[in-house]
This record gives C-alpha cells, structure tokens and sequence, in this order.
C-alpha cells in the first residue's frame, strides 16, 4: 500500500472527534490568550482588595494595627496634598536610579571582561563571590560611620546590594557564549577585540538586560531600608515617621506607592528589551 | 598548478589517545576533496587543524605555502551545527566577515545579496535566523563563508542534520556553486553517496586512530546531474568505498568492545 493510502484510509478510520468543550480543563504548559491573562491577572488585585476590606470595614482586625482600604487612600491624599510626598517619592526614584546606574556603569564592563578574559575572571571571582553574601543592610552603620546620612551613603547601600550579584550574574553570561558561534566568528576573520565587540556582547546583551531589570528590583528593597535609618526623606523616612504617628492607613500607602512604581518600572524595561531585542523572544 | 594546501606528518594526540595518527594530505587548486570516514576517525580533527580552530601536537599545515598559525579569513568554515549569529539579519550575518574587513556597506550589500540569489534566498534577507528552516540556515551559512571570498572553503558535516531530501537538494546547490566558481572545498562526510556525488577526489580515513587509507579521483564529469547516482561508475566507486568504509566502521566497534 502506498502512504497516501495509507493516509487515507486512517483518516477515513479515524473516530469523530468529539467537539471540544468552551470550558476546557487546565493542561500543563498551554498558554492562556491574551485577554484571559488580563482578566485573571486583575482578578487577583480585585479579590485582594476584596478581603482586606472585609477584613477592616467588618471589624475583624483592628484599626490601629490596619487600616481600611478608604482610610489609606485619605490618608495617602493627605500625605501628598499636605506633607509634600511627592517629593519624597522623588528622592527615593532618584536614589534607587542613582544607585542602580552607578552600579551598572561598573558591573556591566567588568562582568563583560571577566566572562570574556578567565585570569581576570579567576582574580576577581573569588573575591566578588563572597561579597555577594555580605548583607547591604548590615553596612548601614559603618556606610553612616563614613559617609554620614546624605545621598552619598543611601547610593552606597544600593550600590553594595546590586553590583556583586550583577557583575557575577553578567560574567557568567558573556562566559557561556556558544563555542561554535565564537569559532565561526574567527573563521569569518574577526580579532579578538572584534569578538568581544560583536560576538560575546550583542549575544549577551538580552539576558544582560533581563539581569539588569531583576537586580533594578533589588534596588527598591535596599533603599526603603537605607532609608529607614537616619534619612531625612523618602519613602522609607515617611514610614518610620508614620510609625511613630501609629499611622497605618500611611505606611500602607507608601508600600502600595512602592509596589506600584516597581511595577511600572518593570514593565517599562520589559518592553525596551523587547524593542531593543526582537530576535531573543523568537521561538520561546 | 601548485597546491593550494599541504598537510605533513600532521598528528594530534588527546592525553593519552592518539586521534589523528601522522597525516599528509595535498589539496590543489579548484579541487573538491570530500573526507569519508566512520564517526570518532579524526576526519573532524584533520579539518578543525586546518581551520586553525584546533592545533596539532605534531606535522604543519601551509596554506600557499605558509605554515597555519590559527584561524583566519582565508579559510571560510561551514559548521555541522548552526552557527548563524542569532540576533542578526539574515542579510547581515552574510555581511560580517566583509564589515569586519572594513567594506563600505554598499560594496556588502551588494555583494551579499549576490550570494543570497545564489543559495535561493532572496527576500529572506530580513528574517533573522531563527525564523528559518535548518536548511536554509545551513544555505546562509554557506553564503556567508563564500561572501568572504576565501582561499578555501572548509565543511564539517554540514548537511549532518538536515533531513534526507533536503540534503540531496543541498548537495546539488553546493555543487552547482562549485562548478560556476571552483573555489577549492575540503568537506567532511560520512555519507558515501554524498562524498562521491560533490567531490573530485574522495579520501577515506581509517577509525581511530586516524589516518588516510584510500585516495581516490572521482571518475565522473561536470556539470553532474543527480541522475548520475545511477551511473556505473558511481556505484562501481561507491561499492568500493562501502567496503572500505565498513571495514574500519567493524574496526572502530572492535576497538570500543
């Protein structure tokens, strides 16, 4: 028989399939459209909310220890219209992106030189690998000690927290460059500057740049505790005020503030990778 | 007409197993060399030497003359895997050897596009690697290595993974490339019909260690057609080959038990 028919007879044999119900079950790994990823994703800050009022309007929890989902707004209207929180706020974006680039500025050529050159990878790795287990936070003293509570120490605690971890994370990605794209780079005549320049890092850059936007998250965390000690502004000087005021609806708001600009932040990297990379989201 | 590359006494030993044992080969000008050989008999090696991606524990290699110090634009290498930059144009992959030579890019362009027409890919010269079939990566790769205009070109398997039909197909564009500009090709195979079908001289290696044993010229004229699979000269030689081939495939598996 030849394989048309055999093609054709199997699919003259072939059972009818049952038409597939609306409400498919979940299977593992398939997608979900576009809109429902919305919906569900929504869904989940609504339900959020949602219990948080129940708590508090419904009285299970006390006011003094968490307030109501109106009072934070008020209270957060308050903070703005009143206690200048906007400025705050700026100060805070402005230190983590301070740090942030301070730290990127030096981490992204050191981890390119290391990934691409192993005796300066074998000089600094040791070294870097334990300091990326230093706490950032527990430098806040000595940070204060030398640097005093200005600007200079808040970018110092930010820096600390981010740039051992990115110099480590970028010099294993340039270093796991594909062999056989390196090699057919030589064969095509490049040198090795030339390699480094057009092979290791333009290979390397998406998944740098996807390092740069895990480590920016970082960042938020460490400057919120930079700023929980000896600050004089910020986010994280507002809270400990409001601690003290046992204002809740306060603290809550600059957390939510917080959240909200990580997202935005985030999402916005996320599509500058995108923009600046279609190649690396091809056949994901 | 002088040889274009001589390889002398070249031996390249891993620790303690020898992988190439004491290997001379000379390659003249225009000529297609396949090298046959079972899976593990060094023909990799030989060639990754001659490339300069790879260095040999004894022997040289001269390219015109000159003793091979390392890699170069001067010998133009097509992978058994695919190794176009992914994030890359299809057109600009095939410009990197030239922009790395500091070509004006009208002067790339208009010469990548010339190699592009001539693997069948005009108007792909957009996509990015990842949006094209293995044998169209593969027909972009062997663009990009002829848009360098090197002094030879070097394959390593480079149809290996490519289904069966689409590496016929392959074979016969190689070879029409070869037959309008006779650029001097060492390619490496374990595909009999494929060794037979390019080449103007087939090589057969021994298992390992590895060291040529049979050196034969094809007996059959240019331009060929497929057809000529069926000729008796072609299956006269390819009888031959097998038998070779299958004696030393028997060696390996010896030597492995």
């Amino acid at each position: 028989m030849s394989r048309s028919a055999a093609l054709g007879a199997a699919a003259a044999a072939a059972p009818v399939e049952p038409t597939p119900r609306r409400r498919s079950r979940m299977k593992p790994l398939t997608p979900v459209s576009p809109g429902a990823r919305i919906v569900l994703g929504v869904s989940f800050f609504v339900l959020f909310v949602a219990v948080w009022a129940i708590a508090t309007f419904g009285g299970f929890v006390q006011k003094t220890f968490l307030a109501d989902p109106v009072a934070m707004l008020q209270g957060g209207w308050t903070l703005l219209a009143e206690h200048g929180f906007a400025k705050d706020i700026g100060m805070t974006v402005f230190r983590v992106v301070g740090g942030f680039l301070i730290a990127a500025v030096i981490a992204v050529p050191l981890g390119v030189a290391m990934g691409a050159y192993k005796p300066i990878e074998a000089f600094f790795e040791p070294f870097v690998s334990f300091a990326r287990y230093l706490p950032a936070s527990a430098f806040i003293p000595l940070l204060i000690l030398w640097a005093g509570i200005g600007e200079a120490q808040k970018l110092a605690v930010i820096f600390i927290g981010s740039f051992f971890s990115l110099v480590l994370m970028i010099s294993v990605t340039v270093g796991n460059t594909r062999r056989d794209l390196v090699e057919a780079a030589y064969t095509l005549g490049v040198g090795d500057a030339s390699l480094i320049r057009r092979v290791l890092i333009p290979g390397a850059a998406p998944e740098i740049a996807e390092q740069l936007r895990m480590v920016l998250g970082w960042a938020w965390t460490y400057v919120i505790v930079a700023e929980l000690i000896g600050a004089s502004s910020g986010i994280g000087h507002m809270i400990t005020n409001s601690q003290a005021l046992l204002a809740t609806d306060q603290i809550i708001f600059g957390i939510i503030v917080i959240g909200l600009i990580g997202l935005a932040s985030d999402l916005f990297f996320k599509w500058v990778n995108r923009r600046l990379y279609p190649w690396a989201q091809l056949g994901r | 007409m002088g040889n274009i590359l001589s390889v002398r006494g070249v031996e390249r030993r891993f620790d303690t197993t020898l992988a190439l044992q004491s290997t001379s080969l000379e390659v003249g000008e225009n000529h297609f060399i396949t090298i046959l050989g079972p899976s593990g008999c060094g023909k990799s090696t030989l060639l990754r030497i001659v490339a300069g991606l790879d260095t040999q524990t004894a022997g040289e290699v001269l390219l015109d003359g000159k003793r091979i110090a390392g890699p170069g634009a001067d010998r133009g290498m097509v992978f058994q895997s695919y190794t176009l930059f992914p994030w890359l144009t299809v057109l600009d992959n095939v410009c990197f050897g030239l922009a790395e030579r500091g070509l004006p890019r009208a002067q790339q362009l208009e010469i990548a596009h010339g190699f592009l027409a001539k693997v069948g890919l005009k108007g792909f010269d957009k996509h990015y690697p990842k949006q094209l079939s293995g044998g169209m990566q593969q027909r972009t790769a062997i663009a990009r290595a002829l848009a360098n205009d090197p002094r030879m070109l070097l394959m390593d398997e480079p149809f290996g993974a490519l289904d069966h039909q689409t590496r016929e197909l392959m074979q016969e564009l190689l070879l029409g490339i070869w037959e309008e500009q006779r650029k001097t090709v060492l390619f490496v195979t374990h595909d009999i019909d494929e060794a037979i079908f390019m080449a103007s001289r087939v090589v057969v290696m021994s298992a390992r260690p590895g060291r040529i044993k049979l050196d034969r010229e094809v007996p059959l004229a240019h331009p060929r057609h497929y057809s000529v699979k069926t000729t008796p000269a072609f299956t006269e030689l390819k009888a031959e080959l097998t038998e070779q081939v299958r004696v030393e495939v028997r060696a390996a598996q010896a030597a492995m038990a």
